[in-house]
């Protein structure tokens, strides 16, 4: 077992009376697709954004190979190499698709300016499936366009990790096979992604393994199939009378 | 603004660099009265366009530049002058850019509302404790064609920056910024240092233009250095005329410095009521609303 | 040890000047959502008028309160129903109306500010009222000091028990809190919000008319009222009554302690190195209810 590139440890935070994330624990390995599941309500999107550094934990830590990020400004943790997207996707509506791929390129690690960046803009573009698109603004784009485009932004940053939160959700079947396939190609490519998902199908093909929450707390962990087999796991998603 | 239009804008500010030897007397005073409008308001833009801030400090910086050169024209040569109001305006638009820019915009609209009143009383405390003089002299040699050509510079230097920042990094995290905020910050961009860098570079031309106006007064307190109507006049010049194009809040500098400079003619002792309602008539006469004229106006539209 | 308890009262008197003040913006800001720049303007208004009728009609404050309150009740009614509600009605966001609001009351400010120059000039006014000594153990202040602090506190109180214990109060805290919801169980949300503004309207003219009575004051200086309800809101957190009362009498307190020990002049200086003391260590305000 090789070494987490992320490792979360005893991550909290509370807002106001309500324990959002409590005392969260999990790595994530380099390479491998770690699906991080949970019920509604139960702190998934808490943790990614107190992994990315848009809220700081009440307590815990996140290391990065090794490296403490937890409490740093969102703008280091980006540059230390955490790209994420967002739940409701966040396009720079009036920037140009190309544009909105700069911005990923032009503060991130591995930052890049001018012709150099025009290009890998292009190629961003292109795996992602939006070759050709780079002049349209934004705003015009589809949904499922636009959650590309959100994708293309956060690999511009030539990130370590990438923090997926709910980039599936709302396709129709077809996109959603392409978005599965793209996030698959991602894989081939040796990247590391921590995904938020309630796809299943999508969890099941794409995850190595999964970290369950319920109630901002972890109640398993392990391949999809056996968590998604776990008692516990059907008891948080489906109420206790059915399990 | 592109290189040649750039190029096309420094030529014309030399075209019109002419006026003092056409006329030295209502022309020029008129042409000056729009030069520093024109510096102003498009210093103002450079920073609340591309950062939706909506500042009230003008009058401030301008009052510190024109006081700084009230206290120390006479002691220094001209360009030391310059310097030294540049580097105490730059100070304390650091420090408001810093206790302000990382929250939200009610308090920095909110901290600059206040600051110019603040600052007169600190520099009248201190004339009436320390130096026991308040009120002074602005006996300099600086003629009003010096003046007029010295905010003619100030303009011309102000558009060459902002073309050089709209092609710049920083020009471009700005304009992330004022798209999202939050998408900025996830892409790497140091937000707040970015948006107090720009605050300052806008306040310098703010504070220069108070340095470079102050001659025009023989006499200066920190009543008329300080005068809230600054910030009020370039704020409804900057939005009227627009935001957006470097060259935008010119469109609204020009007709507006000319109304108001019939109306402080004609109504000297009503112009602040006159001033505040065209303002709330410009307010309630834009549809989409202020925001709307800080919002990026051209959408293109794809077929 | 004289000296600290004159200062302690006088700064209790101005504390509470300010909590009612800052608990008239915390309506129109919190409650109806219009930051209003022009507030300031008002409390000198109120000044004003309260010197108008003790000098020219023989009004003594006190009972000028009961004309001038719902005359700047009915003043705020109109003001929001014919400037304001219009940007309500247009706007599409909370941050679209919050610009609006600022530019429009920016405006207001000078509109107002003028007609009082143009009225009274731009020299200080007071008037005598109640100037006599009253001897309390550890110091000597002016009973109208003292007056105007009990009035403050029974109209303060008396704002504070309609909110927390009558239906409409529970509406316009609903509305604070959240306008959508508060639509959802039928309260009427603008008429909640135009009473909100006139009634924190009312609370402003109050505010003015106690301070008459033992402050001097001219037609330019609303800016300076304007600027200290705002920090003690802030500071109070946005909507937070009770934050405001301990923001307030700290104010207060910190404003006379400079003015007794330091210079008069920095007053002004005092509130704003507690307003960066607050945005610096505590942006959500002393009481951590985000501030939006």
């Amino acid at each position: 077992m090789s070494a987490p590139l992320l490792r979360v440890t005893g991550l909290t935070r509370a807002f106001g009376g309500l324990v959002a994330v409590n005392a969260l624990s999990f790595g994530v390995r380099p390479g491998e697709i770690l699906g991080l599941l949970g019920p509604n309500g139960s702190g998934k999107t808490t943790a990614l954004n107190l992994i990315s550094g848009a809220l700081a934990p009440d307590a815990g830590r996140v290391e990065l190979e090794g490296r403490l990020v937890s409490g740093l400004p969102a703008h280091r943790i980006a540059r230390l190499g955490i790209a994420r997207t967002f739940q409701l996707v966040r396009p720079l509506p009036a920037m140009s698709c190309t544009e909105n791929v700069l911005a990923g390129l032009a503060f991130g690690r591995d930052a890049a300016w001018d012709g150099e960046a025009l290009e890998r803009a292009e190629a961003l573009l292109a795996l992602v499936g939006l070759g050709g698109k780079g002049h349209l603004p934004a705003e015009v784009l589809t949904y499922v366009d636009q959650k590309r485009l959100e994708l293309a932004r956060a690999l511009a940053l030539s990130p370590r990790l990438l923090l997926l939160d709910e980039w599936l959700a709302g396709l129709n079947p077809t996109e959603l096979r392409d978005g599965i396939a793209l996030i698959h190609s991602l894989r081939e490519e040796g990247r590391t992604v921590l995904m938020v998902e309630h796809v299943m199908d999508a969890v099941r093909s794409l995850c190595d393994r999964c970290v369950v929450m319920n109630a901002g707390a972890r109640i398993a962990e392990g391949p999809p199939a056996e968590v998604l087999a776990d008692r516990e796991v059907i008891r948080a998603y489906l109420g206790a009378e059915d399990a | 603004m592109s290189r040649n239009a750039l190029i096309f804008a420094l030529l014309v500010l030399a075209a019109l660099s002419a006026v003092p030897w056409l006329d030295s007397g209502f022309w020029l005073a008129l042409s000056i009265n729009i030069a520093q409008y024109a510096v102003l308001a498009t210093a103002w833009a450079v920073f609340s366009g591309p950062t939706r801030y909506v500042s009230l400090a003008t009058a401030a910086f301008f009052g510190i530049g024109a006081y700084t050169v009230a206290v120390l024209g006479e002691a220094l040569p001209w360009p030391a002058v310059l310097a030294a109001a540049g580097v105490i305006g730059v100070l304390v638009s650091l420090l408001v850019g810093f206790a302000t820019l990382r929250l939200s915009g009610v308090y920095f609209v909110v901290f600059t509302f206040g600051l110019a009143e603040l600052i007169r009383q600190l520099v009248t405390w201190f004339e009436v404790n320390v130096t026991r003089t308040i009120g002074r002299y602005v006996f300099l040699d600086i003629t009003q064609a010096q003046i007029y050509w010295q905010l003619l510079g100030l303009f011309g230097l102000l558009l060459i920056l902002g073309t050089w920042l709209r092609a710049s990094r920083l020009g471009f995290a700005l304009r992330v910024i004022g798209e999202d905020e939050m998408v900025a910050r996830h892409v790497g961009i140091d937000t707040a240092r970015a948006k107090i860098a720009l605050f300052a570079l806008s306040a310098l031309f703010m504070i220069l233009t108070g340095a470079v106006m102050a001659p025009r007064w023989t006499y200066l307190d920190p009543a008329i250095a300080f005068n809230p109507t600054t910030s009020f006049q370039v704020l409804i010049m900057a939005l009227l005329g627009g935001v957006h194009a470097l060259l935008g809040p010119l469109l609204g500098v020009v007709p507006m410095a000319l109304l108001f400079e019939v109306l402080s003619a004609n109504f000297p002792n009503h112009f602040s009521i006159l001033l505040g309602a065209v303002f709330m008539l410009v307010v309630y006469a834009v549809p989409r609303g202020v925001i709307g004229l800080l919002a990026r106006t051209q959408r293109r539209r794809v077929a | 040890m004289e000296a600290a308890a004159g200062t302690l009262i006088s700064g209790l008197v101005l504390g509470g000047m300010y909590v009612l003040v800052a608990m008239g913006l915390t309506l129109q800001y919190g409650v109806a959502r219009i930051m209003n720049l022009a507030y300031g303007e008002f409390v000198v208004a109120a000044a004003f008028a309260a010197l108008w009728l003790f000098s020219a009609v023989g009004l003594n404050p006190l009972l000028g309160l009961l004309l001038v309150m719902p005359a700047a009740f009915l003043v705020n009614l109109l003001v929001y129903g014919i400037l304001l509600a219009p940007l309500v009605r247009r706007a599409g966001s909370p941050a679209a109306l919050e610009s609006d609001s600022i530019l429009a009351t920016f405006g207001l400010l000078f509109v107002v500010q003028g007609v009082m120059l143009a009225a009274f000039g731009g020299a200080y006014q007071s008037y005598p009222y109640l100037s006599v000594p009253v001897t309390l153990p550890g110091a000597t202040v002016t009973a109208n000091r003292l007056v105007a602090l009990a009035f403050a506190a029974v109209i303060g109180g008396g704002v504070w028990l309609w909110l927390a214990h009558t239906r409409t109060g529970t509406a316009v805290r609903a509305v604070a809190v959240n306008p959508l919801a508060a639509q959802l169980v039928a309260i009427d949300v603008k008429r909640v919000a135009a009473l909100a503004f006139g009634a924190g309207g009312a609370l402003v003219a109050a505010g003015g008319v106690l301070v008459s009575m033992f402050l001097t004051f001219n037609a330019a200086m609303g800016v300076v009222f304007t600027m200290k309800a705002l920090v003690v809101v802030i500071m109070g957190g946005v909507g937070n009554l009770m934050g405001c009362l301990v923001a307030g009498l700290l104010l207060g307190l910190v404003e006379t302690a400079v003015a007794t020990w330091v210079d008069p002049g920095l007053t002004l200086a005092a509130t704003y190195a507690m307003f960066l003391a607050v945005l610096v260590a505590r942006p959500a305000g002393l009481f951590g209810r985000a501030a939006r």
